[in-house]
């Protein structure tokens, strides 16, 4: 999370006053606003200055790329690195479809038989990522990967990274748009949540290709479709709706990284109670009595939550879709 | 969310009894930490009943408890699958409870190197003013949906509201440690900590006292074995060792006995502070505890020109246990302890004299 390499944030309150929110000390008196603002999108304070920790580059990194015939077993794989007790410098998930269009779009060398590729990455001293790296590899190994690739020098590790981190711009070359989602889950229901995706592309007639911050349990799958098209629009924001809500069955959350912003107000009454978005909005009065910064952004007002909740009754079928409605 | 327990239920019977019987509120977990911070007032709210892990996914590395939850019965759950809580909460007395853990939000030897107990903090569930049951984060790693309250409660000694229950992140217990001590003065300690928090060596833990720096290296056996090389100093045998840092953090070490003890919270490459009396340095410089006979006002002076505060966990507290804070921050503290604990029954007085 960003908020544990913030040490300060330097700016005004709502009402113009110089403010710190915490300090180059470790801790600072009085309640910790840090986490409060931090993240906050901008409703509480106006930021002109932060402070954030360093830490010492590390002096190695290696990667490991490994295929994995099921999507069950790659997920399975997540956890038991994780049961393990090993903290993976990266552990990123790519399903087949995505591993295919990066691969054609970087050509990185990935195994496109495999149902899910996991990239495992271990950094420190050579002494600390040698055993590491070994330690993962037989993890993987008996969690069912079909094979294994470490890298062997710098230039193959990032070739081994391009493929992923190139995912987005790749996906755009597949279709006219495409709506990258962003929610959290257990880690341990990654497999469950992807067959749960794939059942939505049935449904809702779009594909989606997924990428995972597997570590993490945070998902990004990026839902393909044409803007263009106003039903595809609107049956890829009902795809994306279902997907935060089914990461909430999952215990999970509607956003991990990405934020609220005013996309996700509808799946934030989804997500809180009523009591809990009445005290979200006590919060940002407390810092903003008069509303001025963002309003209407990350917490949805209760008439919103109470529409929603009406339109939720006829999901997928509204009967003018074309309407503005908020 | 299901339907309130029957602890719950009582609690929030307590709680909206209170103000119409003219009542405020102490909450109170195991009662081991009255004596940090403003002095405890009103009728208790005893979250004891309130107790047990209700989940924990040792895969998931996260526990979820109920305040009342013994800390020690949280550990040693976690021990048992080679987990632990890598900030050290400190357990000054035995008895206490994982919600006071929260609402105290102290750490021990480890906090510089593996962060704070807020950073562990994945979400809350909390009872507000109104006898409201709210939660907030949840048990996931990354979460930024709403703002980050179960976060803010730890350190909030209790003025925005009744924690009931937590989750918290754990971690593997560190696969190896050792600790090397060096004889050094202040000024070099100080130094030589600073230099090494620019390289990447397992530094866990430091502690300065009287001449002697001790510094915990933990994590890959191939790491510690060559961090020890590298450093040199003395290796210290390592039951004892782990004896030794275990008094650090729970103030069962001699320093910490006396009637009087400052915890001065700087930036780690503050030059020496210079008052008179004994001094222990801990986090690599970032927290000095104190027992001087100078007087607070002047700590706090000499703590705010360094870029830190200071706490009088023992002594004079007539200027106040925490240092105050700006009148902006204030004017927010107040609006906030507001929009939790509207009618002002929570702890008051615990933090500040206005909450």
């Amino acid at each position: 999370m960003t908020l544990h390499n913030v040490l300060r944030v330097r700016g005004y309150t709502s009402q113009g006053d110089a403010v710190d929110f915490g300090s180059e000390a470790l801790d600072s008196a009085g309640l910790d606003l840090l986490p409060i603002v931090v993240g906050s999108e901008g409703m509480l304070a106006v930021t002109t200055e932060v402070t954030v920790r360093l830490v010492p580059k590390p002096q190695l990194a290696r990667c490991i790329v490994a295929s994995f015939p099921t999507i069950e077993a790659a997920g399975d794989a997540v956890a038991n690195v994780i049961a393990r007790g090993i903290v993976p410098a990266g552990l990123e998930l790519m399903d087949q479809r995505m591993t295919a269009v990066a691969e054609n779009y970087v050509h990185a060398g990935y195994d496109l038989s495999a149902a899910a590729i996991l990239l495992c990455e271990s950094d420190g001293t050579p002494e600390e990522v040698a055993e590491e790296i070994a330690a993962m590899t037989q993890v993987l190994t008996e969690s069912g990967a079909s094979r294994i690739d470490v890298s062997e020098d710098e230039a193959q590790r990032l070739t081994f990274w391009s493929g992923r981190k190139n995912a987005f711009p790749a996906s755009g070359g597949i279709s006219p748009d495409y709506m990258c989602m962003d929610s959290t889950i257990p880690r341990r229901r990654l497999a469950e949540m992807l067959s749960a995706i794939q059942a939505m592309e049935a449904k809702y007639e779009l594909r989606c290709v997924n990428v995972f911050h597997a570590g993490d349990g945070n998902l990004h799958p990026l839902i393909l479709f044409d803007a263009n098209d106003p039903e595809q629009f609107r049956r890829c924001e009902l795809f994306g709706a279902d997907i935060l809500e089914t990461s909430l069955r999952f215990g999970g959350t509607v956003t991990g990284e990405h934020g609220v912003g005013v996309e996700k107000l509808n799946s934030m009454c989804v997500q809180f109670s009523q009591a809990e978005r009445e005290q979200f909005l006590a919060v940002k009065r407390a810092f903003d009595p008069n509303e001025i910064l963002n309003p209407g952004k990350v917490i949805p007002t209760l008439q919103r939550c109470a529409e929603y909740g009406k339109m939720h009754v006829r999901h997928g079928k509204l009967s003018f879709p074309d309407l503005p409605r908020f | 969310m299901p339907p309130p327990d029957a602890a719950v239920t009582r609690l929030i019977d307590q709680i909206r009894s209170a103000r119409p019987r003219g009542a405020v509120l102490d909450i109170v977990g195991g009662g081991t930490k009255g004596f940090f911070g403003e002095p405890p007032r009103g009728e208790p709210l005893r979250l004891q009943e309130l107790a047990g892990i209700s989940s924990y996914e040792p895969s998931e590395l996260v526990v979820t408890a109920r305040a009342g939850t013994p800390l020690r019965e949280l550990e040693q759950a976690l021990a048992d699958k080679g987990q632990c809580l890598p900030f050290e909460p400190p357990r000054f007395r035995s008895g206490g409870t994982v919600g006071g853990m929260v609402a105290a939000g102290l750490a021990g030897p480890s906090r510089a190197a593996v962060g704070s107990l807020r950073d562990y903090v994945l979400g809350a569930t909390l009872l507000n003013g109104r006898g409201e049951v709210l939660t907030f984060g949840g048990q996931v790693m990354k979460n930024v949906a709403g703002y980050d309250v179960s976060r803010m409660l730890a350190g909030s000694w209790g003025v925005l509201g009744v924690i009931c229950e937590v989750s918290l992140k754990v971690m593997a217990s560190r696969v190896s440690t050792a600790t090397i001590c060096f004889e050094l003065d202040e000024r070099r300690a100080l130094a030589d900590l600073a230099r090494w928090a620019g390289l990447p060596l397992p530094v866990n833990a430091s502690a300065w006292h009287e001449g002697e720096l001790r510094v915990r290296l933990s994590g890959a056996r191939a790491a510690v074995r060559s961090a020890c090389e590298k450093l040199g100093g003395t290796l210290l045998e390592a039951e004892a060792a782990a004896r030794w840092w275990e008094s650090v953090r729970d103030h069962t070490h001699p320093f910490f006995g006396g009637d009087r003890l400052l915890r001065v919270s700087v930036p780690a490459t503050a030059s020496p502070l210079g008052f008179p009396g004994q001094q222990f340095i801990e986090w690599g410089g970032a927290q000095r505890w104190w027992r001087t006979p100078a007087p607070v006002a002047e700590v706090r002076d000499a703590a705010a020109r360094a870029g830190g505060h200071a706490t009088v966990v023992r002594g004079d507290k007539s200027g106040g246990a925490f240092t105050p804070v700006s009148e902006p921050l204030m004017r927010i503290h107040r609006a906030l302890k507001t929009a939790f604990d509207p009618e002002r029954i929570f702890n008051v007085g615990r933090l500040y004299a206005d909450l």
